[in-house]
C-alpha cells in the first residue's frame, strides 16, 4: 500500500437512527482521513456520535441505525459496496475494532484460546489448529499475558487482562486499521496506563493506523498525532495534537475542553467546565449546534450553520473564524 | 468436582427431608388405613383381623421415633407397604409396573418437545421477522393455550373415534401379552402416538418462545457482535457463540419440566387410561389407598430432586462459570 493512500477515508458520512418521531441524525456530514501508521484521536462528550461512527465504519450498525449519506472507504474500498462474504473476509483482515465494553466482548462459555483460534482460522482456513494455537500464545505474549491463561475462561481473568485479550484478538490478523472505542474507560488509571504504553509499543512495531475514540481529552492528545473534536454528530474542529497545547486559536468548544483539563503542575489549579448540557439530537439548535453553550456566540451563530473553514494546520466549523478571514 | 459433591450432598439431604415429611404428614391425619379397611368390610372383620391388618400396614403403637426408624428401614429394604386397591400387592410392584410407562411416554415426549422447541427457537430468532417467525409463535401459542386434557379429548375424538387411525386408550393391545417382542414394541409405539402428540403439542411453544427470546437477547450481546466482527462464519456464530449461551436458561427450565414428568401428565394419562403413575395416583386417591398415595408422592419428590441433580451436572458441563461456584477465580 503506497504511503499516500489513506487507510480510512470518511466523506460526508451521516448516520441516523429510525425513531417514532422520524430519523435522528447521530452523525452528521462527517469527513475524516486517517493515513498509514497514523494515530488519529476522535474526542467528544457522551452522545456526540463517536461510537456510532465507529460502528458505522465497521459496518456493524444494528437495529434502527443506518448510514444515511456519504461514503466510507477503507484502503480505498467502499465498505458498504461489499457482499456479505466479502465483508466477512475484509473485516478484521484489514480493519478491526476494540469494543468499548471489552469486559463483555468475550464469549463467557469458551476459552480465551478458542476465541483467538476462531479469529485466526475464520480468515486463514489453511492454518492448522496447532499453528493457530502457537500463534494465539504469541499474541497473548504480545499483549503481556502469560500464555498459561490460554485455557482460562473470560470470568477467570481480571478486567485489564480481558481488555488485553480483546486487543490481542483485534491485532491477530495484523490489520491496517484498528479502531479503539474507549478501550480503557472501564479500567483504573494504573491498568489503563500500562495497556496504553504497550499499545503504543505494538503500534510502533506493527505500524497500523489507529482511530482512537475517547471522551478523555488529555489521554487522546498524548497518544495521537492529529485530533478531531466531535460535537452533536459533527466534527467541529480537526487539528494537530501539538497545536492543542495552547488554548488560543481553537473552536470555542475545543477551548472549553482544554480549559477543563486540570493542570496539576500549575501553582493554582483552576478547572473551568462548559456550561449547559449536550444538545438533544432530536431537537438540535438552529444555526451552530454549540451556540446555546458558547460564551462567544453572536447573531450569525443563532441563524446559520457555520461553513467548514481551513485553518493553518486543520479545519474548524465556526463563524468566529470566518470573521477573522474577513477582517 | 467440589461443586458436584456439594450438589450430591444436597440431593441426599433433600431426599431425607422428603422422606421425613412423607412420614410425618399421614400421622398428623385422623384415623388410620386399618380403620378405613375395617369400615370397607362393614363390621365383618374381627378385632384380631384388625390387629393383623394394622401389623400388615405397619401401624402399631410403638413410640414415634421407633416407627420412624422402622419406616426408613422399610423404605431402604423395599418394604413400602401394601396397596389397598390391589390388596395384597406391595406398593413397590404397583409403582414398578406403572413408573416405566410414565417415564417412557411423558419423559420422551418432553425431551422431544424440548429439543424440537429449542431448535425452532434458535432458527426463528436467527431469521427474526422472517416467515417462520411470524407464523410459528402464534400458532403454537394457540395450541399451548388449550388445556392438555382438552387437546387429548379432541385427538381421541378425531383420530381415535372418527377416523380410527390410532387406538383410544391403554399402552398396548389387549390381544398381546407384555414381552420384549417386535409386535409388542410396535403396539406400544402405536398406542403412545396420541398421548405423546398431546404432550408434545401443548408444551412445544413454551420451549420455542423461551429459546427465541433468550437467543434474541444474546444476539444483541457484545460478544456476539464482536465475534461477527472478527469474521466467525455464520454457523459457528449461531451455535457456539449465540445459542451456546442462550441455552443456559433453557436448561434450568428443563430441570423443572423433568421433575414434572412424573406428576405433570395425570390428566393426559387419565384421558387415555394410560397405565402410568399419574393414572395410578388418580386410582389411589379415589380408593383412599394411603400407602399407594404416599409412595407415589415420594416417587414424585424423588423425581424432582433427581432431575435437579442431573441438570446441575449438565450445567457444569455447559457453563464454566458454574464450576467455580459462581464466586469467580
Amino acid at each position: 500500500m503506497p504511503e499516500h493512500t489513506p487507510v480510512l477515508e470518511l466523506s460526508h458520512v451521516s448516520v441516523a437512527y429510525r425513531t417514532a418521531a422520524g430519523p435522528v441524525q447521530a452523525v452528521n456530514d462527517v469527513s475524516l482521513v486517517v493515513m498509514p501508521n497514523e494515530i488519529v484521536g476522535l474526542v467528544g462528550e457522551s452522545g456526540s456520535g463517536k461510537s456510532t461512527m465507529a460502528y458505522a465504519i465497521m459496518r456493524l450498525l444494528r437495529g434502527n441505525a443506518y448510514v444515511s449519506g456519504g461514503s466510507i472507504r477503507v484502503l480505498g474500498r467502499d465498505v458498504y459496496a461489499m457482499g456479505r462474504q466479502e465483508l466477512r473476509k475484509f473485516r478484521w483482515r484489514h480493519m478491526s475494532m476494540v469494543f468499548q465494553s471489552a469486559m463483555s466482548a468475550l464469549n463467557p462459555v469458551i476459552t480465551v484460546e478458542t476465541q483467538l483460534v476462531d479469529t485466526l482460522r475464520s480468515h486463514l482456513p489453511n492454518m492448522s489448529v496447532s499453528e493457530a494455537k502457537d500463534r494465539a500464545a504469541n499474541l497473548l505474549e504480545l499483549v503481556r499475558i502469560d500464555p498459561v491463561n490460554l485455557k482460562s475462561y473470560p470470568h477467570q481473568l481480571s478486567g485489564g487482562m480481558r481488555q488485553r485479550v480483546v486487543i490481542a484478538i483485534a491485532i491477530a490478523l495484523e490489520p491496517e486499521l484498528v479502531i479503539m472505542d474507549e478501550p480503557t474507560t472501564a479500567l483504573d488509571v494504573v491498568v489503563q496506563r500500562s495497556i496504553l504504553d504497550r499499545l503504543q509499543e505494538i503500534q510502533a512495531d506493527k505500524r497500523f493506523s489507529v482511530l482512537f475514540i475517547s471522551h478523555d481529552f488529555s489521554l487522546v492528545s498524548e497518544l495521537s498525532s492529529r485530533m478531531a473534536i466531535m460535537y452533536a454528530g459533527r466534527i467541529v474542529e480537526e487539528a494537530p495534537a501539538s497545536s492543542l497545547s495552547s488554548i488560543e486559536g481553537h473552536h470555542p468548544y475545543t477551548e472549553g475542553l482544554l480549559r477543563a483539563i486540570p493542570k496539576l503542575t500549575a501553582d493554582e489549579i483552576t478547572i473551568k467546565g462548559i456550561k449547559g448540557h449536550p444538545p438533544d439530537l432530536v431537537d438540535l439548535p438552529v444555526g451552530c449546534a454549540f451556540h446555546p453553550r458558547c460564551p462567544r456566540a453572536y447573531e450569525p451563530c443563532r441563524l446559520f450553520r457555520p461553513e467548514i473553514l481551513a485553518t493553518e494546520s486543520g479545519r474548524v466549523e465556526c463563524h468566529l473564524f470566518a470573521e477573522k478571514e474577513v477582517l | 468436582m467440589r461443586y458436584l459433591l456439594n450438589r450430591f450432598l444436597f440431593l441426599i439431604l433433600s431426599l431425607w427431608a422428603a422422606v421425613t415429611i412423607n412420614f410425618v404428614l399421614p400421622r398428623m391425619m385422623p384415623g388410620n388405613p386399618a380403620g378405613i379397611m375395617f369400615a370397607k368390610f362393614q363390621g365383618k372383620l374381627t378385632p384380631s383381623a384388625i390387629k393383623a391388618l394394622e401389623a400388615a400396614f405397619g401401624f402399631n403403637h410403638k413410640p414415634m421415633i421407633v416407627q420412624y426408624v422402622d419406616y426408613v428401614k422399610g423404605l431402604l429394604t423395599g418394604h413400602w407397604g401394601l396397596s389397598f386397591t390391589y390388596f395384597p400387592t406391595p406398593v413397590t410392584s404397583v409403582i414398578g409396573s406403572s413408573l416405566p410407562w410414565t417415564l417412557g411416554l411423558v419423559g420422551l415426549s418432553t425431551i422431544i418437545s424440548v429439543i424440537v422447541g429449542t431448535a425452532l427457537g434458535i432458527l426463528i430468532a436467527w431469521r427474526r421477522a422472517g416467515l417462520l417467525d411470524s407464523i410459528l409463535p402464534t400458532t403454537l401459542m394457540f395450541l399451548q393455550s388449550m388445556p392438555a386434557f382438552w387437546v387429548a379429548f379432541m385427538l381421541v375424538y378425531i383420530f381415535g373415534f372418527m377416523l380410527s387411525w390410532f387406538p383410544m386408550s391403554h399402552a398396548y393391545s389387549d390381544m398381546l401379552t407384555l414381552a420384549p417382542t417386535i409386535p409388542v414394541a410396535f403396539s406400544v409405539l402405536y398406542h403412545a402416538v396420541l398421548p405423546g402428540v398431546t404432550i408434545f403439542l401443548t408444551s412445544l411453544s413454551g420451549w420455542m418462545i423461551g429459546m427465541r427470546n433468550n437467543m434474541i437477547n444474546t444476539l444483541g450481546d457484545d460478544y456476539v457482535v464482536f465475534a461477527e466482527a472478527k469474521g466467525v462464519p455464520a454457523k459457528r456464530l449461531m451455535f457456539t457463540y449465540a445459542a451456546r449461551n442462550a441455552i443456559l436458561p433453557q436448561v434450568t427450565s428443563f430441570a423443572i419440566a423433568l421433575g414434572n414428568v412424573v406428576s405433570g401428565s395425570i390428566l393426559v394419562e387419565d384421558v387415555f387410561s394410560y397405565p402410568g403413575i399419574g393414572y395410578q395416583l388418580v386410582t389411589a386417591v379415589t380408593n383412599e389407598d394411603y400407602p399407594l398415595i404416599q409412595s407415589t408422592f415420594l416417587i414424585i419428590a424423588a423425581a424432582v430432586l433427581f432431575a435437579n441433580f442431573l441438570v446441575d451436572v449438565l450445567l457444569v458441563r455447559l457453563d464454566p462459570r458454574v464450576r467455580t461456584g459462581g464466586a469467580g477465580a
